[in-house]
């Protein structure tokens, strides 16, 4: 299937560069193929989908590109950064930072201690200054508290900050899952279904909270089951099918693309 | 170093080795199953098999009496076999016990696994104890003197009265072979096989299969879990009752806290060989008891301890996982 | 349920409120709190408290035993509590700890204790990383085996190397340096800057006995309290540092690890760091604990002195305690050492009655004496659920 990214509003967003590049990366388990070739790039800004029916590879291609998976051929270049080797957390310090899809929070820490445990991907303070509450010390508490506390009210669980996560209800701990997230100053932010179990309402409502990320200066990639989420919150599409891109482009564009319409087609139930 | 010893009697550690191994590998099964079903190490089956082996000893002097004796182990068949059957129900006995007061209530309450250690350490604590204060309970009954061939001097070394004589049967090398090395090994080898059959081909090996994979889905498909944790207990028991009869007939004697070391070699064997996986217990067993017997050569028996434990250490640095993997869920467990 | 279950569980019940009612008082109510409490440590070897007071043995002496205990648990807690890596081979550390500083103010040299003491840290902590460094990587269950048997490979290298002192073990270790002139003999003349009287108590009535007076600050072979003062002094240094390292960063990134190690790294935490960061200030502080053991009392170490079997103490203590609270381990530390001692009389059973209350402790509260307040609001969460299901359950039968 050729790439149908020449469209005016493709144009515009491909003037920005890219900010991860997915080249050519395939990924075998044993005889198994997970991403057969799989390339496409994210750009600074906007916010990508990425989808596919039950089983196309969308949480693995997910995994490479945070180094959970090592791609068995093929390159994840970061800003230009191979991502190839790179240790998981360096990874996260460099920009990228994910949700789960079944949430995985520190459950008996309370939120906002989980919000500073990504705020603390960037400090250097260390058990000395700790020991000694070195003035290092204090200014980097202070400076990730305040953070915490702003991506909280960001995300709308403020008032729940010392509550422990696991007495969250499942909405707020998708929600703090963002915070978290956040929290680790990401140039690239991926979720991977954040709307699972939600009701409609809800997403709605997350909808809007991912655009007000990405007014906010982030670049979101965004893994969703949810058609109707899909369209209407991303700038362009990439759809995977049996570990293989199938399809690239604006959200009208893949709407009549007949290669995925196929691929939805009867295939799967949530694709509605 | 003394490589020299090692290579001018390698067969003779090699059996030694293996003997043990033996022993050892049937004791890992324990470990390997509690822990493939439950992921709980089971930190009392040591003292499962160490009253495995009082109930050997216990056979004896009830059958035979106390006069020492030097005995072939063709004369001593029939009383080991009822000895084994002993021992068996004896360490199963045990087992089952600790399942239901040391495990069933915190399987139910859901509680973390460290905490399950400690109901196990505690237990190990007082089962030992209890043995090596059997006197006073004879005592609390007014039986010690009754009883005083089983009781008494609780806390010292409890010996077989019927010690058995080894015959050499054929040589390799410079070594002779006998027939009790290769009773120990061919029936070590025979429960194992026994019991991987059990396991691959039973519904409750499909059931013990099931569980491991997914306790959830086990349930939900009407499996029954809390039988198949008892059953598991329970082959864990009846193999270290065999493991004890063996290690009571190369051995002959036993004492209060016999278990722990050879409960600590046997988890070693376990992980050795890949913790949850049968044939890696044999594996793991087998190697751990060739290695240790290579290394008291080579290093003085006195370190044999410390090779085994480097040993592991070093597989798990290149093969985290043991030898042949972790399996009990997989299909060719 | 059964009386006795429901008798049990009001006493948690309330001792869960008395702790959560003592978080509740404003903060300098609960440092003045604090400071009678330490005060009250300080004096319990002399004050004697009738019934608590070991007869048959030297008080000060179990004292001294209860204190080195704590501070083991309390470095153990970082390990377990923490970062939750079960390390069955703690008693390795400690005897690394007191086999260091026996060596170089012994066996082998004559270095003062303060000096050797840093770097019986030192020696213990690079044992703890070399120990650390390959097993932190593989399956946390497999680390317990792991330190298992770097326990026991620590006793037998005790036992066979000559240079160590073989089964003999190292005599004769220095104590710490007194303050004041020292003591010919036990109790023998004034020594030490001022003498201080033990407490005798004829049934109720307390009266002052000056005949066994302990000399301030005299570390002699005749009595064992100032060792146990300045063990207590290190121990609350210690909880002091520990509330420091763990309410920050530091902790966070333990807590995360143990919690889900995957996440913690995708949320950027260096979580072999850490993992190793915590196993080697366990170790530091295991190694602490040997030293003054080493230089205690007795001034006497031997391989018998460490036997794998105080490992499991070392991990019950903290369990017991419950995991991840230090005050909970300091207090299950002290348990662990001073019952067994307490009950002498009973001596041939007390490892029997140890192990039964290790088990029944285990099932009846699983979390510890004293868990984190968390565990305690995870708990009280859970149950709340509970109910609520269960109302609903009950509803919908009804409906």
């Amino acid at each position: 299937m050729p790439d149908t990214t020449t469209d005016a509003t493709a144009d515009t967003v491909t003037a920005t560069k890219a900010l991860l590049e997915v080249d050519h990366v395939t990924l075998k388990f044993g005889g198994l193929t997970a991403l057969d070739d799989v390339s496409f790039e994210i750009r600074e800004g906007e916010i990508l989908g990425l989808i596919g029916p039950n089983g196309a590879g969308k949480t693995t291609c997910f995994n490479v590109m945070t180094g959970v998976y090592r791609p068995t051929s093929g390159q994840v270049r970061f800003d230009g950064t191979p991502l190839t080797k790179m240790k998981r957390y360096k990874i996260t310090k460099l920009g990228i930072a994910r949700t789960f899809q079944n949430i995985r929070l520190f459950k008996s820490m309370t939120v906002i201690e989980n919000v500073l445990v990504g705020a603390d991907a960037h400090s250097k303070v260390g058990f000395w200054d700790a020991l000694l509450r070195t003035p290092r010390y204090r200014r980097t508490e202070g400076e990730a508290r305040a953070r915490a506390a702003e991506l909280l009210e960001l995300v709308g669980i403020k008032a729940r900050h010392d509550e422990l996560a696991s007495n969250l209800s499942y909405g707020d701990q998708r929600r703090l899952e963002i915070a978290r997230a956040m929290a680790t100053g990401p140039k690239l932010l991926c979720l991977d279904e954040p709307a699972a179990g939600f009701n409609p309402a809800e997403k709605v409502k997350l909808m809007e909270l991912i655009r007000k990320v990405r007014d906010a200066g982030y670049t979101v990639l965004l893994i969703e089951h949810d058609m109707r989420l899909v369209m209407g919150v991303t700038d362009r599409i990439v759809v995977l099918e049996f570990g293989q891109k199938i399809a690239e482009g604006t959200p009208a564009e893949i709407r009549d693309n007949p290669a995925v319409i196929a691929a939805y087609l009867g295939v799967d139930e949530d694709a509605s | 170093m003394h490589f020299d010893v090692l290579f001018n009697n390698l067969p003779a550690f090699t059996v030694g080795g293996l003997v043990f191994g033996a022993i050892y590998a049937l004791i890992a099964l324990g470990y390997t199953m509690v822990y493939g079903v439950l992921q709980l190490i089971n930190f009392a089956h040591s003292e499962v098999f160490m009253y495995g082996t009082f109930a050997v000893a216990w056979v004896f002097v009830l059958l035979h009496g106390t006069d020492s004796v030097s005995w072939s182990l063709g004369r001593a068949i029939p009383l080991l076999l009822v000895a084994l059957v002993a021992a068996m129900a004896m360490s199963a006995g045990i087992a089952l016990l600790l399942e239901r007061v040391a495990y069933r209530p915190l399987m139910k309450k859901n509680a973390p696994k460290l905490i399950a250690l400690i109901s196990a350490i505690g237990a190990s604590f007082a089962l030992s104890e209890a043995m090596g204060l059997r006197d006073r309970f004879a005592g609390w009954f007014g039986l010690e003197d009754n009883l005083s061939d089983y009781v008494a001097k609780a806390r010292d070394v409890y010996s077989n009265p019927v010690t058995i004589q080894p015959h050499d049967l054929f040589s390799v090398g410079n070594y002779s072979v006998t027939d009790v090395d290769l009773v120990v090994i061919g029936a070590a080898l025979l429960m194992m096989v026994a019991l991987d059959t059990f396991v691959r081909r039973t519904r409750f090996g499909r059931g013990i299969r099931a569980v491991a994979q997914d306790p959830e889905s086990a349930a939900l498909m009407g499996v029954n879990s809390t039988r198949v944790v008892q059953v598991t207990f329970l082959v864990g028991g009846l193999m270290a009752g065999a493991a004890a009869t063996l290690y009571m007939l190369k051995i002959g004697s036993t004492r209060q806290n016999a278990g722990f070391l050879l409960g600590v070699k046997a988890f070693t064997a376990a992980v050795l060989g890949g913790i949850g996986n049968l044939r890696g217990a044999l594996l793991g067993g087998l190697v751990l008891g060739v290695a240790e017997s290579y290394g008291s050569a080579v290093f003085g028996s006195q370190w044999k301890d410390v090779v085994s434990f480097v040993l592991l250490v070093l597989i798990l640095l290149v093969r985290p996982s043991g030898l042949l993997g972790e399996a009990l869920g997989k299909a060719r467990a | 349920m059964n009386p006795v279950s429901t008798a049990l569980r009001a006493v948690a019940a309330n001792w869960d409120r008395m702790i959560d009612g003592f978080h509740r008082k404003p903060l300098p109510v609960r440092i003045a709190v604090m400071v009678v409490i330490a005060l009250f440590f300080y004096a319990l070897p002399l004050l004697r408290p009738p019934i608590i007071t070991t007869n048959s043995i030297d008080f000060g002496g179990v004292m001294f035993g209860v204190v080195a205990f704590a501070l083991v648990a309390l470095g153990l807690n970082i390990v377990i509590g923490y970062a939750g890596l079960l390390d069955l081979g703690y008693v390795g550390f400690y005897a690394v700890g007191a086999y260091t500083t026996g060596v170089l103010t012994a066996y082998h040299g004559a270095w003062p204790f303060f000096l050797v003491l840093p770097i019986s840290i030192a020696v213990t902590m690079v044992f703890g990383v070399v120990l650390g460094a390959p097993t932190l990587r593989v399956r946390g269950d497999y680390l317990a085996i792991v330190t298992l048997g770097f326990g026991e490979i620590i006793r037998i290298c005790l036992v066979n190397v000559e240079w160590l002192g073989a089964a003999a073990g190292i005599k004769d270790i220095p104590h710490p340096p007194s303050i004041g002139p020292n003591p010919e003999g036990p109790f023998a003349g004034k020594k030490g800057l001022f003498d201080i009287p033990r407490v005798q108590w004829d049934g109720i009535v307390p009266s002052l006995d000056w005949d066994h007076a302990t000399h301030f600050l005299t570390f002699g072979a005749g009595d064992a309290i100032p060792y146990y003062w300045l063990l207590l002094s290190v121990v609350l240094l210690v909880i002091a540092a520990d509330r420091l390292v763990k309410a920050s960063r530091v902790g966070r990134a333990w807590e995360a690890t143990r919690e889900d190690e995957d996440a913690a790294e995708l949320m950027g935490v260096p979580t072999f760091q850490y993992k190793l960061m915590a196993f080697a200030l366990g170790a530091a502080i295991g190694g602490m604990s040997g030293a003054f053991k080493a230089s205690g009392q007795g001034g006497y170490i031997n391989p018998q002195t460490f036997p794998l079997l105080l490992s499991m103490l070392f991990v019950a203590a903290v369990i017991v305690g419950g995991a991840g609270n230090r005050w909970g381990a300091v207090a299950g530390g002290a348990l662990v050492a001073y019952l067994p001692e307490r009950f002498r009389d009973i001596n041939d059973y007390r490892l029997l009655l140890f192990g039964l209350a290790l088990t029944v402790l285990a099932i009846w509260r699983p979390e510890g004496l004293l868990p984190p307040r968390r565990t305690r609001r995870v708990k009280a969460a859970e149950a709340e659920i509970e109910a609520i299901e269960e109302g609903e359950l009950e509803e919908g039968a009804h409906a």
